[in-house]
């Protein structure tokens, strides 16, 4: 049947091949080129701002690019301000990978957190390597728990998760900082006891002293297999499976025998004890105890990390790199520009990708055509 | 229009086009889904710009940048999906766009209405400009689409695939419409799939195959074999060849069936049927009386608010989607974008959907790609989906070939089941043919087969049973070599007297 005149049975395997091939640059173009080039259009534009106050810009970039990533100081306190973006901005790629808009990770995290200190300043006769591992599955916990109720009534009652999990944030916030400062606290302070000694987790400066005086620490590498673990549940796992179809399409992936229900709440499960995990870095790594307030949007900025990062575990880490070197960043060019300045330069960024997504598949299409003129 | 070209990012969907109408004919634009009619309608409607080529009107030149162009010269469009506000009287929609007003402000809805009455008896369109469009029937609403146009003075009017959504009574009462308009000079083009339907009304054809014309035909002087013949490039089978039906015991059970519809209206209103092994049972009915409601229910997708389903004596009533997949009931979706696939999967990936949970594609946790990759291979040779790349999203597949991919995965289940719903709509004819041939080698291995098709000629050459489905119930089931529809179109119609 239909062998007659198809263009495609002239030479059906490279035709077949050459479509795969400029599929894949197609999609290559795609995950690489748009970052790329809201990257360019950001510091582009920053580069506008810095002259505007009257400073050099290519100095100024110099600056910036020299203290985060010409030292291993530098390149230390990038990494430590990377790993708790690693988490949350894993968190909010793998809620959306499932169709979900999980706003809520900052308040997961505290929770998670806050779960975390809770077992390593309470069950502080336990010997390290049962207690490290406790308090890790207690900070996944918390934040799964949290996680799970926006989860559940999104299953449920069909309410709208972006609602639910902001809301959550305020209850997850108000309740840390009222056990932080009324049940569990030391006094005149807003942070809970210590962890046992034995909770505490290395620095990497213990293992390479060149990253002396930065706190970067072993959660780094938690982050790390939390990124390859998501990538192998996503693509290798018949759960991830069925997230990734309910997120695609969610009555095919029903019409597929995939539960819509139980998938939602696994994935907002799974989303929020990543998100809880961002408590290993600070409680266990960083400060050693939990602190009211500790976050300042972490969870927030794991949206912007996701969407950078393509919800891709390997672009959320390359992504959260970037905006740790510019929260890092901010700091080394305090002294020549206001630190407002790295704030802009990050939300260009953000806005930046969204437009250029955007425009991208409609300057794929005509370069395409283009080429076959 | 006279050498019309216009190409998409890979494909060049109108090549050289020239297209002759004359005023006063009825003319028909035939071709597969892909031939490049809609493209060539949207340029001429202004919705799309020509990459070449232009467009004459009375033989002069006109540039057509948007509709408003279009309706100024005369050109109107009836779409195939209704662009009626059905909150709004029929007098409100006609004049949408183009409101009539007294001293430039205040709507004239009056005046309105009168000429919407003077156009109504002028075409034998029987429209009333008073009741609120959603109170109408589909028929009903297509003849405000018509008048809506002739109301801004169309000349040559564009109606795509309007007969899709109408009953065989209603596209005769259309077509007495049509020729009216003829008569008065109206010129229209006609775009369809349907050959009977060319043969009927149309005065001349024009057949598009790959984004050409292929030919421009008489109808008297034609035939569908011939016109079938054009439009695919070889000769057509119109009908399956079967064998009779060896039907062994009832797979499938319907007992008193009820159930809401996306709106929580009732819509199965105490349904029942019965579906024999080997054996294809039809379900004809005017779309919305309970269709698509009775495969969901089948499926697991809808849970029945009374009423039993068995499957060979089993009671499943409620069971889950994942539930009726394993215990073998396989389920072709009447609309292969929002149920049937996952556009933004692999072709490969969207091949073992419902399948993904079980060896051998999957252990207990893990996928076995490799095993994706086998199957993808077999299902895409086998059912002949083009291109053969189980890599590429499911999304850039042509029509045809997605309902290929869909097919290829419910018949590779090897099911007991197998609810096809819709199974051609939207396809070329080409692959219409080779999934009509799946559905009947299917029923000839012993599978037991539920179609439900908006398409009588569909029923009918492939059911060895039909039953008709009006107001949420069985109200007949008749022997498919003893009806014609003729007799099926009254039956639809609720006219039958209910069986038991």
């Amino acid at each position: 049947m239909n062998r007659t005149d198809t263009d495609f049975d002239a030479t059906p395997e490279t035709g077949a091949a050459r479509q795969a091939g400029s599929v894949l640059l197609l999609k290559l173009g795609g995950t690489l080129g748009v970052p790329l080039v809201a990257l360019a259009a950001a510091f582009g534009a920053g580069a506008l701002f810095i002259a505007a106050i009257g400073q050099d810009p290519g100095a100024v970039y110099a600056r910036l690019l020299g203290g985060t990533f010409g030292d291993f100081y530098g390149f230390g306190q990038v990494l430590f301000k990377a790993t708790p973006l690693i988490f949350s901005g894993l968190a909010v790629a793998l809620a959306f990978k499932a169709g979900l808009f999980n706003i809520g990770a900052e308040g997961q995290l505290y929770v998670g957190a806050f779960s975390t200190a809770w077992v390593g300043f309470t069950l502080t006769g336990l010997p390290g390597v049962v207690l490290v591992p406790l308090c890790i599955l207690a900070g996944a916990l918390g934040g799964a728990a949290w996680g799970i109720i926006p989860g559940y009534l999104k299953a449920r009652f069909g309410t709208h998760e972006v609602i639910n999990t902001i809301m959550l944030n305020f209850i997850a916030i108000a309740l840390t900082g009222y056990l932080v400062t009324h049940v569990y606290f030391i006094p005149e302070t807003i942070h809970t006891p210590r962890v046992a000694a034995q909770a505490q987790i290395p620095r990497l400066e213990q293992f390479w002293p060149a990253f002396r005086g930065s706190p970067v620490n072993v959660s780094l590498f938690l982050a790390l297999a939390a990124a390859a673990l998501v990538y192998v549940f996503l693509w290798r796992t018949k759960q991830g499976f069925e997230l990734r179809a309910l997120g695609l399409n969610p009555w095919a992936a029903e019409y597929g025998g995939v539960g819509v229900a139980s998938g939602i709440v696994m994935a907002m499960a799974l989303s929020g004890g990543l998100a809880g995990l961002v408590g290993v870095d600070f409680v266990m790594g960083y400060k050693y105890y939990y602190e009211q307030g500790f976050s300042a949007g972490v969870g927030f900025m794991g949206i912007a990390v996701a969407l950078l990062g393509r919800n891709h575990p390997l672009g959320v880490v390359l992504a959260a790199l970037l905006f740790g070197a510019l929260s890092y960043g901010g700091l080394v060019i305090n002294s020549v520009v206001p630190k407002e300045l790295v704030e802009i330069l990050q939300a260009i960024v953000i806005v930046a990708v969204i437009v250029g997504t955007n425009l991208f598949g409609a300057l794929a299409v005509s370069l395409k055509k283009r080429s076959l003129k | 229009m006279e050498g019309v070209s216009k190409r998409f990012a890979l494909v060049k969907a109108n090549d050289s086009v020239n297209l002759e109408v004359e005023r006063g004919e009825i003319h028909a634009l035939v071709g597969e889904n892909g031939a490049g009619k809609s493209t060539l309608m949207r340029i001429l409607y202004g919705l799309y710009r020509p990459d070449s080529g232009h467009v004459s009107i009375d033989g002069k030149r006109v540039e057509i940048k948007s509709p408003s162009d279009a309706i100024s010269l005369g050109v109107g469009m009836v779409h195939q999906h209704f662009m009626l506000i059905p909150q709004l009287s029929v007098a409100e929609n006609v004049v949408l766009g183009s409101e009539p007003s007294r001293s430039g402000v205040f709507l004239d809805l009056a005046a309105a209405s009168r000429r919407i009455e003077e156009l109504s008896r002028l075409f034998a369109l029987s429209v009333d400009p008073r009741p609120q469009v959603d109170k109408l029937s589909v028929g009903a609403q297509q003849r405000v689409e018509i008048l809506k146009i002739l109301f801004r003075g169309a000349e040559l009017l564009i109606l795509d695939e309007p007969t899709a959504v109408l009953t065989p009574q209603e596209t005769e009462a259309l077509f007495v419409i049509l020729r009216k308009m003829r008569e008065q000079g109206k010129t229209i083009l006609f775009i369809t799939h349907k050959l009977s339907e060319v043969m009927a009304i149309s005065d001349r054809v024009t057949v598009m195959r790959r984004g050409g014309v292929v030919g421009v035909v008489a109808t008297r002087d034609t035939s569908p074999a011939e016109l079938a013949m054009m439009m695919v490039g070889r000769k057509v089978l119109f009908d399956v060849e079967k064998g009779p039906a060896a039907p062994g015991g009832a797979v499938l059970e319907l007992v008193d069936v009820r159930a809401l519809g996306a709106s929580r209206v009732p819509r199965l209103k105490g349904l029942s049927l019965s579906v024999r092994a080997g054996e294809i049972l039809g379900v004809a009915g005017v779309e919305g009386n309970g269709q698509t409601e009775l495969v969901e229910v089948i499926a697991g997708l809808r849970k029945p608010t009374s009423g039993r389903v068995l499957l060979r004596g089993e009671d499943v009533t409620g069971a889950s989607p994942k539930q009726m997949l394993e215990r073998g009931v396989a389920h072709i979706p009447e609309d292969r974008l929002r149920r049937g696939l996952i556009a933004d999967f692999t072709v490969g990936e969207n091949l073992i959907l419902g399948s993904h949970f079980r060896r051998p594609y999957a252990g207990r946790v893990f996928l076995d790609s490799a095993a994706l990759l086998t199957n993808a291979d077999r299902a895409l040779r086998e059912f002949d989906v083009r291109p053969r790349t189980p890599l590429l999203r499911a999304g850039s597949l042509s029509g045809g070939n997605q309902q290929k991919l869909v097919v290829a995965r419910e018949l590779g289940r090897n099911p007991l089941l197998l609810v096809a719903a819709q199974p051609t709509r939207g396809v070329d004819i080409g692959a219409i043919e080779f999934i009509r041939r799946c559905l009947v080698s299917q029923r000839d291995e012993g599978t037991a087969v539920l179609l439900v098709s908006a398409d009588l000629s569909e029923v009918l050459s492939l059911s060895d049973r039909i039953a008709v489905i009006f107001g949420g119930r069985i109200v007949s089931t008749v022997d498919a070599a003893a009806t014609d529809e003729k007799e099926l179109g009254l039956l639809m119609t609720g006219a039958g007297r209910p069986t038991a």
